[in-house]
This record gives structure tokens, sequence and C-alpha cells, in this order.
């Protein structure tokens, strides 16, 4: 793990959904990161004021390139600039990658229930795509809890996985606006809706849950009162502030 | 020198003095756990501490209240870069639960409900310095933040605050807790950036 701060290049920025882009960054000497982990991003104004904040890889392996999928925050400090103004060819720095916990591993033998709330399918994807590139055939479910269709990030990939990928399950939740023709209108994801659209407690999966704290919250209860044991779950918030109330 | 963003200008709320390099000012409390949060009646609760010598000393939920109680005013600083300042706790000082235990280690490893440890240098937990809280703002502490007590570190980064505290294992040697083992530093001074190993 590095605690050095290292130079970053931009080398790709591209629109994930209405409010988020995927920024691909470069960074030499990066000698991989698992599937979770994720990173600081340090950004310098010309007078030395200087802000950090951490994000989600997307990506996992051996590359130099690394992705993070950033959602602009309103009133954020550092996503609207990482949004709108970041170009390709600009450079800023990074430290990391970061974490233990919240990481999943291609040696893992576990069935795997990944549960994400909007822009809390970032590290996930990145256990996804890691798990896809592995020689591991472990069932992998989601759950992707969103607002609307249009606020789907990585939709092409994983509407491809959904049906080409034999180790992966992919199931959505849609709480305030369904897609044409969808079976069920939308409504917010209710207990009962969350455990007929996950694996069983009998399939004794590994549990990561990441999304807005509120979210986190409910859904973790959920789960350790139908039974999955509190060591099988590994929670994690996305937006630093999203606070409680 | 570092990379500047020609067209980042900021908030600039992190120009305050009171902040330690590298945070940024909140009005709110994030939660960040690493899994479900336990759910602990005051009646079951129970806080301990052990010594090398193995010496067990323990007060239920009733023996805790009838301690002193104190008003705690203080910043708290998250790893994960946020900052709140002049935040009000109530508890009881660590001064006082360590009043009766006689020892002559120098870490302790404190357990929490749902099997979270975090370890700390005592001499960071006593002369006014750490409280078993139980009041945040006024209000009894939510679940989510660490009800019905959790320990308050405030010069430390907040994951050595543990939440839905249990109690507190005195050692010989500094061995390092659940974020301590997963890449977060030993110590966790927020003023010497001291947030990864």
């Amino acid at each position: 793990m590095s605690t050095l701060w290292r130079v970053a290049e931009v080398v790709s920025g591209v629109p994930e959904s209405e409010t988020s882009r995927t920024i691909g960054l470069r960074v030499d000497g990066m000698n991989g990161n698992l599937a979770g982990q994720h990173i600081d991003i340090r950004l310098t104004a010309d007078d030395g004021y200087t802000a950090v904040r951490s994000y989600s890889l997307a990506t996992a392996g051996m590359d130099e390139i690394i992705e993070i999928t950033v959602d602009e925050l309103a009133n954020g400090e550092v996503s609207p600039y990482l949004v709108r103004n970041l170009m390709v060819g600009d450079q800023l720095e990074i430290r990391g990658p970061v974490g233990g916990w919240f990481v999943w591993r291609p040696t893992d033998p576990n069935p795997v229930q990944l549960i994400a709330g909007g822009s809390g399918i970032v590290p996930l994807m990145s256990m996804i795509r890691a798990h896809e590139a592995a020689d591991n055939s472990s069932q992998f479910r989601l759950l992707y809890s969103l607002k609307s269709p249009g606020a789907g990030f990585y939709r092409e990939e994983l509407l491809t996985l959904s049906r080409e990928s034999a180790k992966l399950v992919v199931d959505y939740a849609y709480t305030r606006q369904a897609p044409q023709g969808w079976p069920d209108p939308p409504q917010r994801l209710s207990e009962e809706a969350l455990l007929a659209t996950i694996l069983p407690v009998e399939a004794a999966p590994a549990v990561f849950i990441c999304g807005q704290t509120i979210f986190v919250e409910t859904v973790s209860g959920w789960l350790v009162q139908a039974g999955y044991p509190a060591a099988s779950i590994k929670t994690e918030r996305f937006g630093g502030t999203g606070g409680l109330r | 020198m570092g990379i500047i963003s020609s067209g980042f200008h900021g908030k600039r709320h992190a120009g305050n003095p009171a902040l330690p390099p590298g945070q940024h000012e909140t009005d709110t409390f994030p939660v960040l756990t690493a899994g479900p949060a336990p759910n602990i009646a005051t009646a079951d609760w129970e806080f301990f501490i052990t010594t090398g010598a193995g010496q067990r000393h323990t007060w239920s939920w009733d023996a805790f209240m009838a301690l002193p109680q104190v008003e705690i005013r203080t910043d708290i600083h998250c790893v994960t870069s946020w900052s709140q300042l002049g935040t009000t706790w109530r508890g009881v000082s660590l001064d006082t639960l360590f009043d009766e235990v006689e020892t002559t280690s120098e870490f302790t490893m404190a357990h929490s409900y749902g099997g979270y440890t975090t370890n700390v240098p005592l001499q960071d937990l006593l002369d006014g310095q750490a409280w078993v809280a139980w009041e945040f703002g006024g209000r009894p502490l939510e679940r989510a933040h660490g009800g019905p007590a959790r320990l308050l570190v405030p010069h430390l980064y907040l994951w050595k605050s543990a939440k839905w505290i249990n109690g507190i294992e005195l050692m010989n040697e500094d061995i390092p807790g659940f974020w301590e083992s997963n890449g977060y530093h030993l110590h966790g001074d927020p003023w010497r950036e001291q947030r990864y190993s």
C-alpha cells in the first residue's frame, strides 16, 4: 500500500449517467488494486489550496490505468470539478489504493450477493469485473437500487453481462421512475422485495452493501433480521457526507 | 510542488486553523462502519476493563450512569477527511473508570459489541483525553453512531472512538485492531495525518 502522493494523468472521461462521469487515470508504477479498494484524490488550486476526497475504484487488476466514476454532488467541492472541468491530459495527485476490508479476492470461494444503492455500484462493479476476469465459478448476484433508468451506471456492460455471463445475475429495483414496460411500479425498496431478489440465507453468501447511509443501515438491518450472519455482511457508505438525517 | 488544477478554486472552508491537514468541515455526522449496527439494550449492556494480571472490572449500565458524568465539547476528525467542529457529548471520563485499576500495561485494545476492535495506547486514554460517551448534541446517542455508548478519543481519528463499546483490554504490546489490520495507521493522529499504514 502506498501512502505517498503520486501523479496520475487523465486518459479518458466519459459520461456515465445524467450526473456522473467515468474517469480513466494512468498512474506510473501502479501495481494493481483489489476489487473494492479506493483511492484518495488531491486537487490543488493555483494558490496552493488543496482538497482531498476518497473515490472507490471501478476497476481491479494489475493495470496501470484505473477508473473511478464520480457522481456530482450538489454543493460538492471536488466532484463538480471532476465531472465538468477535468480534461484528458490533465494531471492530478492520487494516494492509494487503500483498504483491506471491503474487498473481494479472486480466491474467495463463497457465493456473493452485492447490493448497490445509486452510485454505491462503483466498488461492487470492480468486484463484478474482477470475478468475470477470474477463474472463479462462484455465483454472483447484484441487486441495484436506482432512482430511475437514467441514473444507472455501466448500463451496457451490465446488460451484456446479465445476458452472457453464466455466473452473474443482475436485478434492478427502481424507486422513482421505472423503464417503460417494467412489471413493477417504482417504489422504495421494501424488505419483502429485497429478500425475494437476493441469494437466500441457506446459500451462505458473502454480502457487500454500498450506498448512502440510510440505505446501508436499512438494508443491513433487514438482512440481520432475516438471519444473514452479521459477520457475513460488509458495508460501505458512499459519498463522504451522505449524512444521517 | 504539487500538480495545479487550473480552474479549481475549492470552497476554502479548510483554511480554519481548527482543521487538521487534509480535513474539511461538515455540519452533518456521516456514518462509517464496517458492517451492520449491533442492537444492545442498556439492560444487557456492560462495560469492562481487563488487566494483564487477569483482573476484570465491570460496570452495568446503572453503575456506569451513577459515575460522575461530564460534558465534553470537542472537534472530531474522520479519516475519510471530514471534521465536525464544536460537537457536544456527555459521558464518563476514562480517568474515572481507570481510578481503581492497577496496571503496568502501556497498550489497550477497545472491544465493541459486534466484534469491532481498535488499539489505543493507554496514555492516549488518560488525563482528560477520552470518555465513554452516551449523549451527543443533548440527545441519547443513536444506534447508528454507536449507542447506547461509544468510546470518544477525539484527539485521534474517529475510527479509534469505537462505537458500541463493550470494554477495554490492557495489553503489554501494541497489537493492531480491526482497521489497523486493514491498512490504517496504528496510532491515528490527525495533526500528523497518520491515516494509512
